[in-house]
This record gives structure tokens, C-alpha cells and sequence, in this order.
């Protein structure tokens, strides 16, 4: 009886042990099935680009390209910036900031989504926090919403003249990506 | 049903020694041929076949296409106007392909219908009616992907749009949903590689679905089919074999199915198509009103009814997969519609609901589209999720026939309207007893 007991036993441990072994080794292997999907070096490489804003008049805006994303860049009229000042933050759908450069808790005021002393320029990337279509508005002859920032057709969210999310599904105000101003007429967007 | 006698009778020394090795003859046999089948089933019942067809011109069209097309984001596009001008009946191939889609999916609502109207659900096909639900998860994942290879505007959006569905989960754990996004497109937004992997996957899930139907056919010969009555099958009278009788009439159903089909590749071929989709794809413009495809349009419509990104993609997920607690949300003990008086108008303002989503999911989401998108949304789930469990406490159903065969008998002597021209079709009357 005793020999058939640690028989037994012996082999619960080999059958668990190789069980065991043979669970690690099939998700070690899995592992690289996985992530051969992620973004490869050639994407992560991060590029920046550096983009001149000379001649965008105020009223006028750009679009750019930086990671495959459209950039928004928008040079603000004096009543936009009113405009977007006269928003109560704690009243907005996303009180956040969603600015790359400022801590994850900054209030989404005007002066937040911006650089200081560099207000009449807003920065974004322009993609809809919704679903990821591009927001309409940065065509003179563009639908802007009901806040005259930018329109999202696909679903119909409406952002302000801060791109702060106002009216519609978007859960989060338009991210503001890390740039800094190289001179005042250029910024290095990345 | 299933263990039903086997009548193979293997007649000659090849089959005799086949039979020993490799019963497939046999199998066939006793699973096509001699498959015992109710006697009334109607034409609603000829979708099984037809899907199956379907399923078939989509691998075969869709094989030769993968010879021609090329899955990246400088030739995708030009690849599919190249087989449309260039290649030896290219434009055959893609038009037979693309409506090939909208056919299937044609078919599958109405297989799917039929199944609820005739309780075909219920207890013991719980399984066949859960596999059919994953056949047409399986099937809008393929639809989806080989509708982004053409690498339109409608296509390119189309993704961005429907990847972006897994970013919801942001608000869950934040960054989760993100990183499963960028997993997906393998990039910051989507791109050629996100456009050659699904690719690979457009080709890799027919093959699934095959698979998968095999699993569901293999459920249905288990329990054998449901029928108009509802009620089981409980003596030889109340069948036939499947072969002459409903292999006939499964290929008179699938010839008028294939006018039909033939009608739209030949003489409108890009009506159930969006013009948008003629124009490459374009990251940096959205298109000013994006539609997916027909056969999405409901389930666009409940996403865009919630002002909530989750909920939104919860409730729209959510539409599908009620459909896998249908078995026990109907409490009813009567499977057929026919002899239920209070759920037969139910479903059919469960019918209108769907196509009534599928109108407003075409529509832009504003005003009075929106609204009405809520109350129909509201709608499709108070239909699984509360009348199918109250009705069967509520409802009195109609005294069901004792069999299969006293229903047809009686309809034939009686020249019963109600299935009467049914009946008259499917030779109800000429129909010989089997052995």
C-alpha cells in the first residue's frame, strides 16, 4: 500500500509539474504571436515636425500630418478666445485639460488648452474622441456646430472654440499633443 | 431522429470495403439522402440551403479575387479598379463577391426570423440556434474586413470608426482601450498595416464560419429539424427523407434566390453600395456623412441612439448578444407562432423595429431621427428582455396539433387557407408515407 501511495503521488507532482511547465511555455510563445501586432520600430520612431505659422491669418486654420494623425493648428480671433473664456469649466462634459504637457488633473480652462502668451493659437490633434473621424471646421465653408469650434458628422459631437467637447457622444475634449514654440512664428509639434 | 436506423446498404465491394475504412458514404447517406424531415416544412425553411451556397460563391469568388488584389495602401485601391478593367472577367468576380455579401446577409436575417417566428430556439435546439448566432458574429467580422480591402473613403472611415469602438474601454481602465486600438491598427491610426492584417484575417474567418456551420448541422441532424407546427416529430408519418423531396425543393428555393442575386450583379451591381467608396481612402478627410452597409444600419442606428461613447458600444454589442439568451428569455412551452396569438404581433413589430433602425441608421443623428433612434432602441431590447418572458406567463396559445401529420391532413382536407398555397407548392397531399 505505501509503495502504490508515493507511486501515486510521484505521479500527481510529474503531471502537475509538466502541466505546469508546458502552461508557461505555451503563453511564452503566445506572447509573440500577440504582439507582433503592435506598432513596429519604424512607426515608434518619433518624428516631430516643425511647422511655420507665419502665414496663417487670424480666422484661419491648418491642418498637418504628424504620426499618420491630422493636426489641427487654428489661429483664433479675439471673440473665439471670448468665446471660449466665457465657458464655465465645471460645467463642460470633460472638465480636464487633455494637455501632453500640463499634469492629468489640469482644469480644462482656455488658458490650459494653450501655451501662455500664445492664446490665439490652439494646438490638437483632430480626431474625434469619439470614434476617430476628423471633426469638420477647419474649412471656412465648414459646418463648426453649435459651439463654432468644430462638428463631427459621423455622430454628431460639437466641440468649441477651445475644442472642448460641448454637446454629443465624444467623452473627452480634442487631446492637445506636446509642442512648444521654437520661435513665435514656429512650433515643434512632438 | 438522429438515431434513427441506418439504411445504408453498401452494394458494391469497393463500398463494402470503403464502409469498413471510412464510413462517409454511409453518413451521407443516412445524414442527406434518408435524413428523415417533417413533411410541411415551408419555404422559410429553404434558407439553410441557401446560405450554404452563399457561403460558398463568397470563398470561390473571394479566392479568385485574393489572385489579383493587393493588400497594401498604395495598391489596394488601384488593385480592385484593376481587376474591374483588367483582369479576365475581374469585374464579374467582384460584383458577384461584393453583392455576394449583401445576399448572405439577406438570407441570414431571414433565416434568422424564421427561427423566431417558429420558436426554432427552443428546447433541445438551444445549441444550433447559439451556434447560428456565432455564424453571424464570424460573418459581420469577415463582411466588415473585406469591406475595408477595397480601401475607399467609406472603408478607410469605416474602420477608423468601428476599431475605435474598443477605445471605449478607456473609460473603464483608462489607457486599456487605447493600447488595444493601437494593437489592432499596429500604428497611431489606421494605415497599410493595419489594411494587409485584415487582409489576412478576411481570408483566414470563412474558413471558421465553414467550420462552424459543420458544428451547426451537426446540431440540427441531432435533435432534426423544427417545422411550421412546432410540434415534434412523433411517428414515421411525419416525415419524409430529405432527398428527392427536399433537395427538390431546396433547389427550386435557391434558383429563385439566384435571379435575384443574378438581377443585382448583372443589372444594378453597386446599388447596395456607397458612391463614397469610389473615392481613395483619404486619412485626412471624413467624409461628410458616413453609412456603414446595409446590413449594419440597425445596429448603427442603437450605437448612435446613446449619448454615452460605452453604453453606446454596449448597447450595440449588446443587440447581438441577447440574441445567444433567446432560448430561456422565451418562457412560452408553445414553440410555433402559429398558436400563439399575442407574440405573433409582437414579432412582427419586432420585425418593423429592425427595419425601421436600418431607415434612421442611414439617416444623419440629428432631430427627430435621433429621437425616434431611441424609442426603436429601446424598443428591440424590451422586446427580448421583458415581452418574451411576460408572454409566456400572459399569453393563452392556440390548442397545437396532435402531429405533424394530422396538421397536414387536416389542412388538406379542410383546404385551410392559412398555409394553403404552401401546401398546394410543396405537394402536401402527394406527399407518400414513408416506410
Amino acid at each position: 500500500m505505501a509503495t502504490d501511495q508515493s507511486d501515486s503521488t510521484r505521479r500527481d507532482f510529474l503531471l502537475v509539474a509538466t502541466g505546469a511547465f508546458a502552461a508557461v511555455g505555451g503563453a511564452a510563445a503566445l506572447w509573440p504571436l500577440v504582439d507582433q501586432m503592435n506598432p513596429d520600430a519604424s512607426t515608434q520612431a518619433l518624428a516631430s515636425i516643425e511647422v511655420d505659422l507665419e502665414p496663417i491669418e487670424a480666422g484661419q486654420a491648418v491642418t498637418v500630418l504628424w504620426r499618420g494623425k491630422p493636426i489641427f493648428v487654428r489661429h483664433r480671433t479675439e471673440e473665439e478666445i471670448k468665446l471660449a473664456n466665457e465657458a464655465n469649466v465645471s460645467d463642460l462634459p470633460d472638465p480636464e485639460a487633455r494637455n501632453a504637457d500640463l499634469p492629468e488633473d489640469a482644469p480644462a480652462t482656455d488658458i490650459n488648452r494653450t501655451k501662455k502668451d500664445h492664446e490665439n493659437w490652439l494646438i490638437l490633434v483632430g480626431i474625434c474622441t469619439h470614434l476617430g473621424c476628423i471633426p469638420k471646421g477647419q474649412r471656412l465653408g465648414d459646418k463648426k456646430g453649435e459651439f463654432d469650434g468644430w462638428f463631427c458628422p459621423c455622430h454628431g459631437s460639437h466641440y468649441d472654440t477651445a475644442g472642448r467637447i460641448r454637446k454629443g457622444p465624444a467623452p473627452r475634449n480634442l487631446d492637445v499633443p506636446h509642442y512648444e514654440f521654437v520661435s513665435d512664428t514656429k512650433v515643434k509639434i512632438g | 431522429m438522429a438515431q434513427h436506423e441506418s439504411t445504408y446498404q453498401p452494394n458494391t465491394g469497393v463500398e463494402r470495403w470503403l464502409d469498413d475504412r471510412l464510413p462517409l458514404p454511409r453518413l451521407m447517406h443516412d445524414q442527406v439522402n434518408a435524413f428523415p424531415t417533417p413533411r410541411n416544412l415551408n419555404y422559410w425553411w429553404t434558407y439553410g440551403g441557401i446560405l450554404t451556397f452563399c457561403l460558398a460563391v463568397q470563398i470561390i469568388t473571394g479566392v479568385v479575387l485574393a489572385m489579383h488584389y493587393q493588400p497594401s495602401a498604395e495598391m489596394a485601391f488601384d488593385s480592385v479598379e484593376h481587376i474591374m478593367r483588367n483582369v479576365n472577367w475581374g469585374w464579374l468576380m467582384r460584383y458577384t463577391h461584393a453583392v455576394g455579401a449583401s445576399m448572405f446577409f439577406v438570407a441570414v436575417y431571414i433565416h434568422f426570423f424564421r427561427g423566431l417566428y417558429y420558436g426554432s430556439y427552443k428546447a433541445p435546439r438551444e445549441v444550433l440556434w447559439i451556434l447560428g448566432v456565432i455564424i453571424l458574429l464570424l460573418m459581420m467580422a469577415t463582411a466588415f474586413m473585406g469591406y475595408s480591402l477595397v480601401w475607399g473613403q467609406m472603408s478607410f472611415w469605416a474602420v477608423t470608426v468601428i476599431t475605435n469602438l474598443f477605445s471605449s474601454l478607456d473609460s473603464i481602465i483608462p489607457g486599456v482601450g487605447t493600447a488595444i486600438v493601437e494593437w489592432i491598427w499596429g500604428g497611431y491610426s489606421v494605415t497599410g498595416t493595419t489594411l494587409t492584417r485584415l487582409f489576412s484575417l478576411h481570408y483566414l474567418l470563412p474558413f471558421a464560419i465553414a467550420g462552424v456551420v459543420v458544428l451547426h448541422i451537426w446540431a440540427l441532424h441531432v435533435p432534426g429539424n423544427n417545422n411550421p407546427t412546432g410540434v415534434s416529430v412523433k411517428q414515421n408519418s411525419d416525415t419524409i427523407p430529405f432527398h428527392p423531396y427536399y433537395t427538390t425543393k431546396d433547389m427550386f428555393a435557391l434558383t429563385l434566390f439566384a435571379l435575384l442575386f443574378a438581377w443585382f450583379v448583372f443589372y444594378a451591381p453597386n446599388y447596395l453600395g456607397h458612391a463614397d467608396n469610389y473615392i481613395e481612402a483619404n486619412p485626412l478627410q471624413t467624409p461628410p456623412h458616413i453609412v456603414p452597409e446595409w446590413y449594419f444600419l440597425p445596429y448603427y442606428a442603437i450605437l448612435r441612439a446613446i449619448p454615452n461613447k460605452l453604453l453606446g458600444v454596449i448597447a450595440m454589442f449588446g443587440s447581438i448578444a441577447v440574441l445567444f439568451l433567446v432560448p430561456w428569455l422565451d418562457t412560452s412551452r408553445v414553440r410555433s407562432a402559429r398558436y400563439r396569438p399575442l407574440y405573433k404581433w409582437f414579432f412582427w413589430l419586432f420585425v418593423i423595429t429592425c427595419l425601421v433602425l436600418g431607415y434612421l441608421g442611414a439617416k444623419p443623428p440629428e432631430g427627430a431621427y435621433l429621437t425616434f433612434g431611441r424609442i426603436f432602441t429601446a424598443y428591440y431590447f424590451i422586446h427580448f428582455l421583458i415581452i418574451m418572458p411576460l408572454l409566456g406567463a400572459i399569453e393563452t396559445p392556440r390548442a397545437t396539433p396532435k402531429s405533424i401529420t394530422e396538421d397536414v391532413l387536416d389542412k388538406a382536407s379542410k383546404g385551410d387557407g392559412d398555409a394553403g398555397a404552401i401546401a398546394g407548392v410543396s405537394g402536401a397531399p402527394a406527399a407518400p408515407e414513408t416506410r
